[in-house]
C-alpha cells in the first residue's frame, strides 16, 4: 500500500479520486472542520480540568467519578461524532448523485 | 523474578505466531511485483482496513504498556488511551480527505505533489525515517519483555528474536500480507480483551488474590515496637548510603537481612530489594536470586489492602459497580529507590498504599505529575503530551498512508469509522485490564510491561499463551508496518525520486528489503538500550516527534496558498530536530543516560514548543521566498477550490 508509484521509473502522477463532486468535498470539509473544533472543545476542557481543576475530577459521578466519566465521554464522543460525519457526508453524495 | 518455562504455553503460543507467519507467508507469497510488495493496490475492503488501522495502531505500547501503567500507577495510564483515541480526530476530519483527494501514496509525495521538489523529498523522507525509527523502539522493548516469561530468556534475547523474525517477514512477504496479519491480530485482540474483561467483572475483587497455582505473598505491615522487639531479629544501624532513607534493616538468626520501609503511625511495612553485587551475583530478599530451597526471587505484587465495609471480596461486579468499590477501597501499589552500596547496587522495592480515589484520578506517575503540582513547568509538561497525542495519530506515516488501500473517500471514511469504534472500545477495555492486573497479584514488580499477560495468567496458562501470542503477534505486525514503511522512504523517495537512481522492479524491490535489514538491526540495537522504560513513555516520545515534524506542513499545505517548498522543507527540519534535541536533553532521557545533573531543558515532553515553532518557520520562510513563483502554481486550499 505504500507506493504504488515505485513500480514505475518516476515519481506518480496525481490520480484525484472523483467519486465526490467539488460541491460535496466543500461541504464535507466544512462538516470535518466543525466537528473538529466541537471535539476540540470536549477535549481542551478534560485538559483544563486535569491541568487546572484538578479538584473536579475526583468528585463521584454516577458510580464512578469525573474523571472515568469524563474520559469514557471522549471515546465514545470521537465515535459518535465519526459517525455522524460518516452520515453527513454520505447524504450530501447521495444529493450529488440525484442531481446529476 | 524469574519465570518458569512451559510446554504447554510454548506449544499454544508457538501455534498462534506459527499460524499467522504462515498466513503472512501464504498471502506475500501472491504478490511479487515491486506494486504488489508495497502497496496493496487500493484493492482492501473498508471493514478489513477499518479493522487492520486498529491492528496497526494498537502497538504493543497500547495493550502492554498501556495496561502496565495502569496497573502500576492507575488512571494516568488511561491518558494516553484517551489521546490516543482523541488524534483519530484530526486525521478523520481534517488530514485524512484532502491527502486522499490528492491520490498519492506516501506522506512525501503528499506534501510534494503541489511542488514537484527533490528538496521536500528528502527532508519528508528522513522524518519517516526518525519517526519511525522512535516508534520502533518502544515496539522492540514490548517484544523483549514478552519473551521473559514465554520462554524464560533474557529480554536481550527477545528483542532479537522479534528482530529476526520481523526482518524475515517483510523481506519475504509484502504490504498485503501486513494488513491481514494486522486485521487477524486487530480482530484477536479486541475479542480476547474483552473475554478478559468479563472474567476480571465475574471474579470480581478480593483481599487475598492468591490461588492455589499461584500463592500470594501476604506482605506485613507491622508496628515499630512489636516488630523491633520479635526475639531473634536485630536491627542494622543506618550507616553510608542508608544514612537518612527511611528504612529498618533487621537481620535474623540465619543471617538473613530484611529491608522495612517507615511509614505513618510507626508503622513498618515489608519491602523487598534486589541487590546486584559487584562481585557478580544477585541477593534477593537476603538470599541467592533462584528456585532451589535456600533460595528466592521476588515476590509478586498487586493487592487490594481494604475493601469497603471491611469485606475481603465482593463477588461478581457490574462495570460501574467495579469503579465505585475500587473508589472506595485502598490498593498498595509499588515505589522503588536505589542505594548505592560499597558492594553493589540495592534497589528497594516498597510498598505505597494509595486510596482508591486517588489512584483514579490523574496525576500519579511523574509523566502526569504535573495535575497534581502547583509548578507551571509540570504542567506544560502535561498539557504538551496531550497536545503531542492528539496531534501525532494524525502525523504518523504509517497510519497515514492506510488511506491509499481503499478505493474511494466513502470507503475512506467507512473504515475510519471502524478503526475509531474498534480502537475506542479496546482503549475502555484498558481501564478494566489495568486495574484488574494491579489487584491480581501477580505483577512483576520490576516490569511494568508484563502486566496484561501476567493478568492473564492469574486465570490460568491456556488464556497467559493466549495472550502473549496475541500480544506477540501484535508487535510482529507493528513493527513489520514501521520497518515497510521506513524502508518505502529510503527506496523510493530518496533513492528513485531524490537520487534519481533509475532502477528497475527487481531492484527496487531488492533496495527496499536492504534497507529493512539495516532498519530492523538498529530497531534490535535500541530495544536493547531502552529495556527499562515503559514503553507507552515511550510511544509519547515518537508522537512528540511525528507532530513536531510533520503536522504543520501537512495542514498548511492543505490550507494556505501561501505555503512554498522552501517553507515546507524548512518546518519539517526545524520540528524534527527540534523535537528530538528537546527528548534527547530532557531528564527522562538522562536517566536513560545514568547522568544524575538536573536536565537542561525544563520538561520533558516538546510538542507544546516545537508544533508552534515548526508552524511559524513554515510560515516565516514561505513568506520570505514568496518571489520565487511557486505560490502562483499551488493549488487553492481544497476547500476553497471545492467551493467554486
Amino acid at each position: 500500500m505504500l507506493m504504488a508509484g515505485l513500480g514505475s521509473p518516476h515519481a506518480p502522477q496525481p490520480q484525484p479520486d472523483h467519486s465526490e463532486s467539488a460541491g460535496t468535498i466543500a461541504r464535507n470539509s466544512q462538516y470535518g472542520v466543525i466537528l473538529f473544533f466541537v471535539y476540540l472543545l470536549l477535549y481542551g476542557g478534560f485538559i483544563y480540568l486535569a491541568a487546572f481543576k484538578f479538584e473536579w475530577m475526583s468528585r463521584k459521578l454516577w458510580g464512578a467519578n469525573v474523571a472515568i466519566v469524563y474520559g469514557m465521554a471522549l471515546i465514545v464522543a470521537a465515535f459518535v461524532l465519526a459517525t455522524l460525519y460518516m452520515f453527513l457526508c454520505r447524504s450530501n453524495h447521495e444529493q450529488d448523485g440525484a442531481a446529476s | 523474578m524469574i519465570y518458569d518455562f512451559s510446554w504447554f504455553t510454548f506449544s499454544i503460543f508457538a501455534v498462534f505466531v506459527g499460524s499467522v507467519l504462515g498466513l503472512s507467508f501464504y498471502l506475500g507469497s501472491r504478490a511479487k511485483s515491486a506494486k504488489g510488495y508495497y502497496a496493496a493496490g487500493g484493492g482492501i475492503h473498508w471493514f478489513v482496513n477499518g479493522i487492520a488501522f486498529a491492528g496497526d495502531y494498537l502497538s504493543a505500547a497500547s495493550f502492554l504498556g498501556i495496561c502496565g501503567m495502569i496497573a502500576f500507577s492507575g488512571y494516568d495510564g488511561f491518558l494516553y488511551s484517551i489521546g490516543y483515541l482523541a488524534g483519530w480526530i484530526v486525521a478523520l476530519f481534517v488530514v485524512a480527505e484532502p491527502l486522499k483527494r490528492m491520490g498519492r501514496f506516501t506522506f512525501a509525495d503528499a506534501l510534494d505533489s503541489k511542488f514537484n521538489s527533490r528538496g521536500i523529498k528528502l527532508p519528508a523522507a528522513i522524518s519517516t525515517l526518525a519517526v519511525s525509527i522512535v516508534y520502533l523502539i518502544p515496539q522492540m522493548v514490548g517484544a523483549g519483555a514478552l519473551i521473559q516469561p514465554l520462554l524464560g530468556l533474557r529480554h536481550v534475547y527477545g528483542v532479537l528474536i522479534v528482530g529476526v523474525a520481523v526482518t524475515v517477514i517483510v523481506v519475504t512477504a509484502g504490504m498485503v500480507s501486513t494488513t491481514y496479519v494486522q486485521f487477524i491480530k486487530g480482530s484477536l485482540l479486541v475479542i480476547f480483551c474483552s473475554i478478559l474483561t468479563v472474567m476480571i467483572l465475574n471474579r470480581g475483587l478480593t483481599t487475598n488474590p492468591g490461588t492455589p497455582e499461584h500463592p500470594f505473598h501476604a506482605f506485613k505491615v507491622l508496628p515499630a515496637a512489636e516488630l523491633l522487639s520479635t526475639p531473634g531479629l536485630t536491627e542494622i544501624p543506618l550507616a553510608g548510603p542508608w544514612k537518612d532513607k527511611p528504612y529498618v534493616r533487621l537481620k535474623d538468626e540465619q543471617g538473613i537481612i530484611t529491608v522495612w520501609r517507615k511509614g505513618k503511625d510507626e508503622m513498618l511495612s515489608e519491602a523487598q530489594y534486589l541487590k546486584t553485587l559487584k562481585a557478580g551475583g544477585t541477593i534477593v530478599n537476603g538470599l541467592p536470586l533462584g528456585k532451589d530451597a535456600g533460595q528466592a526471587t521476588l515476590h509478586t505484587v498487586g493487592h487490594i489492602s481494604k475493601l469497603p465495609d471491611g469485606k475481603t471480596e465482593t463477588g461478581s461486579l457490574g462495570p460501574v459497580d467495579f469503579f465505585n468499590t475500587i473508589l472506595d477501597s485502598e490498593i498498595v501499589l509499588w515505589g522503588s529507590e536505589t542505594v548505592a552500596e560499597d558492594d553493589g547496587k540495592t534497589v528497594v522495592y516498597y510498598q505505597k498504599p494509595a486510596s482508591g480515589s486517588e489512584i483514579l484520578t490523574p496525576g500519579n506517575t511523574s509523566t502526569f505529575k504535573g495535575v497534581r503540582s502547583d509548578k507551571i513547568y509540570d504542567k506544560l509538561d502535561f498539557i504538551s503530551l496531550m497536545i503531542a497525542l492528539f496531534c501525532g495519530t494524525a502525523s504518523l506515516p504509517h497510519i497515514l498512508i492506510r488511506y491509499y488501500t481503499v478505493k474511494d473517500q466513502a470507503s475512506a471514511r467507512k473504515s475510519t469509522v471502524v478503526g475509531i469504534a474498534s480502537i475506542g472500545f479496546f482503549y475502555i477495555l484498558t481501564l478494566y485490564l489495568g486495574l484488574g492486573a494491579m489487584t491480581s497479584g501477580t505483577l512483576d514488580v520490576t516490569n511494568s510491561n508484563m502486566a496484561a499477560p501476567l493478568l492473564a495468567r492469574s486465570f490460568g496458562n491456556l488464556l497467559f499463551a493466549v495472550i502473549s501470542a496475541i500480544a506477540f503477534t501484535t508487535v510482529l505486525g507493528t513493527v513489520s508496518g514501521l520497518i515497510m514503511a521506513a524502508s518505502g522512504a529510503v527506496a523510493h523517495d530518496i533513492l528513485t525520486n531524490y537520487l534519481k537512481i533509475d532502477m528497475n522492479d527487481y531492484m527496487k524491490v531488492r533496495a527496499g528489503k536492504i534497507v529493512a535489514v539495516v532498519v530492523g538491526i538498529i530497531a534490535m540495537a535500541l530495544g536493547i538500550v531502552f529495556e527499562t522504560m515503559n514503553v507507552t513513555f515511550l510511544v509519547g516520545w515518537a508522537f512528540n516527534v511525528a507532530a513536531s515534524a510533520n503536522l504543520p506542513s501537512l495542514v498548511m499545505v492543505l490550507f494556505w496558498r501561501g505555503t512554498t517548498k522552501q517553507g515546507i522543507t524548512a518546518a519539517i527540519l526545524v520540528g524534527m530536530v527540534s523535537s528530538l534535541l528537546w527528548i534527547f536533553m530532557s531528564s527522562q532521557a538522562y536517566t536513560v543516560y545514568g547522568w544524575e545533573t538536573k536536565a537542561i531543558v525544563p520538561f520533558s515532553q516538546p510538542a507544546i514548543i516545537t508544533i508552534p515553532l515548526g508552524f511559524v518557520t513554515l510560515i516565516a520562510v514561505s513568506l520570505l521566498t514568496q518571489k520565487t513563483g511557486t505560490a502562483e502554481v499551488l493549488a487553492r486550499p481544497a476547500s476553497a477550490a471545492a467551493g467554486e
